[in-house]
């Protein structure tokens, strides 16, 4: 690893300096003697797996957490960070991935709490005067007088980067601020993020999308186990060097199908109007097949019909209108027991509170679907050997890793939660598998073992619909992508035509979406 | 262990309480340990008080760990009684060994129905099962009431709520041994032991405990939630309706007497019952001992009472402060546990 960063510019002084910094847990060491420094217009990304220490260190540089071990300095004096308000006096503001706004007020509201002032007109005129100052310098398009709550994703985040400029931060940390945006509005972020870098301001930028972080960066520190595992830049490395040293070997990312004949149609949907939490219509009339041996991949960003459709052809929500047929047989009322019954498996996401219950032992969660058949159940008594057995086999089989199969679910990794549930939904008969969000926070590794299976899958004749957020996944396991925008599709793209390009313009809504083309 | 903490801590805040009252804390649980376990008699005494308390805890296991909150053991109970008590005045000349399994069949279906109604509410209406239970208790200490002081009133008696005496078939039989102990610690064996083969080693019992713990998963892996939570409440119901038959039978005046209240009647097993079952871990077996333990509270209360003197009030308040402390206890060492947790959790995000 190169340890001193050739700087094109000569004599930067840091702006911000971590030495040695050393966090202790109870059981684990979150950092251990790390370094990190940040110069001035410079963007440095903190790359890593959950749990590698990252967000540890963005703590304790927020002031969030106190270090057992190390100093801070920024411009040149030592400084001690004991709270976030001191860290803004300091200099250095944060954007969460979740955003600390209120939704019920408007932009120069939110800025005017964040500043500790009554929200009065005389308060507010001159903070509203200096947020469009701001967000003209920056090129961030926000109304001060606008609610959040009307705002886009990508609007509020811009109202969080102006919330911390007004404050005058000269480093910024940004916590996986890609991952609730769609591909435009990723570009918008990264020119923002060039002028203020071009401006004088440091960049702290977290991230694991290996890709984004090549092109942001001018300097990557890549953490593992809590230790810095690589120092690098963007020129020096490839995605395949930066996954190295993230897991600490090898990681493959190009996939290539197999070339396979396609069986019978096993998923038809037709028409499906399905509603969402609020009552809102979420899912406009959508269609979709999915044949035996085909990778189906549904794209779009979070919140736009993915989990409706999911739960409507499960049977977990109900639908207002339209035909769900599987193995060519039409489902009359879709329940979760019934769909399975008809041959469809279902990997829901979020694993801790759909997929799997924490609660119980690796070998109970294994045969959660299967308990109520022999050879797990006989007489109406669990056979605990078949159990035993069973669990036994399939923690091999998908090398799932826990201490034994009576291990609490809840106390494995994400990853390991996930193999659970992937293990339990694939060992069964079932020809249909529908796998949502199979990968969202889990680490590189396991990532890469669930694509492995469901490629497995799919040249087992399997038929699969894959929805998921993560767009480099869908894009490298799909046969056909369908992107889906505001509950109705988009378009449908074989695998050889799709440009992240393309597809990153139909998920912002740029085209005719079908069911109005339909009529 | 913690529980137990918890049951010393309380009996160092009874002694004091006993000190106020000007009673010797040390001679008063001595007399409260023989009571409760100081020989034949007093240990039949006191298995005879924890009968009721195994079966509703064992239902309170069932309950709980299907993640409903069953207050309805009282009503349960009574229930229980009134419907065994109907069977055996419909047939008093059913030969004693058919007669007596009927009457506590008649009691489980009893209770099983008075917990399966506000199951199903709570099931297919989201009604909150803990005021619904509760208020099932009023109804059915009323209903007790209104069958006691007309249509099941004992011939002759003139506002006496009770029975006649109810026919000797469907008494429990008497064990061998020279006490006072009957069939009924055998039935609420046999109870606890088929509670535990329920939730832990049969599929109705994993289903149970998983929508306990998870109902959405437990939806999405196919199960279907609603009936859980109505299996659960029934089961539950059913267990304190056999208490209540073992209450009616095994009494030493064979009826069924609603004369001081519904809590006289059920000995406020409905309620103790929770207590038993929290501090047996929600564990059926365990939930055998801790009912003996508390039985052993009762009994030996009484010669506490008799020993130092003090008002039997008192008595109650002492076995209120053991409750409070072990719920207190399991509910401060859940919360340290999702604390200790949560903040490792946090930790692992990144």
């Amino acid at each position: 690893m190169s340890s001193d960063l050739a700087a094109p510019m000569p004599v930067l002084r840091p702006m911000l300096e971590m030495r040695g910094i050393t966090k202790r847990f109870p059981g684990v060491v979150a950092n251990e003697d790390i370094d990190f420094t940040v110069l001035p217009g410079r963007v440095h990304t903190l790359l890593g797996e959950n749990g590698a220490g990252k967000s540890t260190l963005v703590k304790i540089l927020y002031g969030l957490h106190q270090p057992d071990k190390g100093e801070i300095s920024f411009d040149g004096s030592p400084v001690s960070i004991g709270s976030p308000s001191a860290a803004i006096r300091t200099g250095i503001g944060m954007i969460h991935q979740h955003f600390m706004l209120v939704d019920t007020l408007t932009v120069a509201e939110n800025v005017a709490l964040g500043l500790g002032k009554p929200l009065s007109i005389t308060n507010l005129g001159p903070i509203r005067r200096r947020i469009r100052e701001v967000a003209e310098e920056f090129g961030l398009h926000v109304d001060p007088d606008a609610y959040i709550w009307q705002m886009a994703v990508g609007e509020r985040q811009r109202a969080e980067i102006i919330k911390a400029l007004y404050r005058n931060v000269r480093l910024l940390v940004l916590d996986e601020p890609t991952a609730v945006l769609t591909p435009p509005e990723v570009t918008d972020l990264f020119a923002t993020l060039r002028q203020l870098t071009a401006d004088g301001r440091g960049l702290v930028f977290i991230s694991h999308k290996l890709n984004e972080v090549m092109e942001i960066s001018d300097e990557i520190t890549v953490l593992r186990d809590g230790k810095v595992s690589g120092h690098t830049t963007p020129a020096e490395s490839t995605r395949e060097s930066l996954a190295m040293m993230m897991v600490g070997r090898p990681v493959e990312f190009t996939r290539t199908l197999s070339e396979q004949a396609l069986g019978e149609p096993k998923l038809e949907v037709r028409n499906l109007r399905v509603r969402g939490d609020r009552g809102e219509l979420a899912l406009h009339g959508v269609n979709i097949d999915v044949r035996a041996g085909e990778i189906v991949g549904i794209v779009g960003v979070s919140g736009n019909g993915q989990r409706e459709l999911a739960e409507g052809i499960v049977g977990l929500r109900e639908i207002e209108s339209g035909e769900i047929a599987l193995n060519g047989k039409l489902v009359r009322t879709p329940t979760p027991k019934q769909v399975r019954s008809m041959g469809l498996a279902y990997v829901p996401e979020e694993r801790m509170k759909y997929g799997s219950i924490g609660e119980f032992t690796v070998a109970e969660n294994l045969v959660l679907v299967d308990h109520d058949r022999p050879p797990i159940v006989r007489s109406g008594l669990l056979s605990l050997s078949s159990i035993d057995k069973r669990s036994k086999q399939l923690v091999s089989d998908y090398s799932i890793r826990t201490p034994n199969t009576s291990t609490l679910t809840r106390k494995l990794s994400g990853g390991n939660i996930q193999k659970v549930v992937i293990a339990r939904e694939f060992s069964g008969n079932a020809e249909m598998l529908l796998v949502a969000q199979p990968t969202r926070g889990i680490d590189i590794g396991a990532a890469e073992y669930i694509h492995e299976q469901l490629l497995i899958q799919r040249s087992q004749g399997k038929a699969i619909l894959l929805i998921s957020e993560d767009l480099d996944e869908v894009m490298a396991l799909s046969d056909r992508l369908v992107v889906m925008y505001e509950g109705s599709i988009m378009g449908r793209i074989s695998r050889e035509e799709a440009t992240i390009e393309q597809v990153g313009l139909l998920m912002s809504g740029v085209g005719e979406p079908e069911g109005a083309a339909a009529g | 262990m913690v529980p137990l903490a918890a049951v010393v801590a309380a009996l160092a805040v009874g002694a004091v309480l006993l000190g106020v009252f000007g009673a010797n804390p040390i001679t008063g649980y001595r007399a409260l340990f023989t009571g409760a376990f100081g020989g034949p008699d007093e240990l039949a005494a006191t298995t005879l008080k924890s009968i009721p308390l195994m079966l509703v805890g064992v239902g309170i296991c069932i309950a709980f760990r299907t993640g409903v909150i069953n207050i309805g053991g009282e009503g349960q109970i009574i229930m229980g009684a009134i419907l065994a008590t109907l069977v055996a005045l419909a047939l008093p000349d059913v030969p004693r060994p058919i007669l007596v399994p009927l009457v506590m069949v008649a009691g489980a279906v009893g209770g099983g129905i008075w917990g399966a109604i506000p199951g199903a509410l709570k099931a297919y209406s989201g009604v909150n099962e803990i005021l619904s239970t509760i208020m099932m208790n009023i109804i059915a200490g009323f209903f007790m009431s209104f069958l006691l002081e007309d249509w099941l009133i004992e011939p002759g008696a003139i506002r006496i709520q009770q029975t006649k005496r109810l026919t000797q078939n469907a008494d429990l039989p008497i064990l061998p041994g020279g006490t006072r102990l009957h069939l009924g610690i055998l039935v609420a064996l046999i109870v606890a032991f088929l509670g535990y083969l329920l939730l832990f080693r049969s599929s109705l019992g994993l289903r149970l405990r998983a929508v306990g713990h998870n109902p959405h998963a437990s939806r999405a892996a196919g199960m279907k939630v609603e009936l859980s939570i109505t299996q659960a409440l029934a089961f539950s119901g059913a267990c304190a309706g056999i208490a209540g038959a073992v209450l009616v039978f095994g009494s030493e005046s064979h009826r069924l007497i609603g004369e001081g209240g519904p809590l006289a009647f059920t000995q406020s097993a409905g309620f103790n019952g929770i207590v038993t079952a929290l501090f047996g871990g929600l564990h059926p077996l365990f939930t055998v001992l801790s009912s003996y333990l508390f039985g052993g509270m009762l009994a030996g209360g009484i010669s506490l009472q008799r020993a130092v003197q003090v008002p039997q009030a008192l008595v109650i308040a002492l076995n209120g402060v053991v409750v409070v402390f072990v719920v207190g206890s399991l509910l401060l060492r859940a919360r340290v546990q999702r604390w200790a947790e949560g903040d490792v959790q946090m930790e692992g995000r990144a």
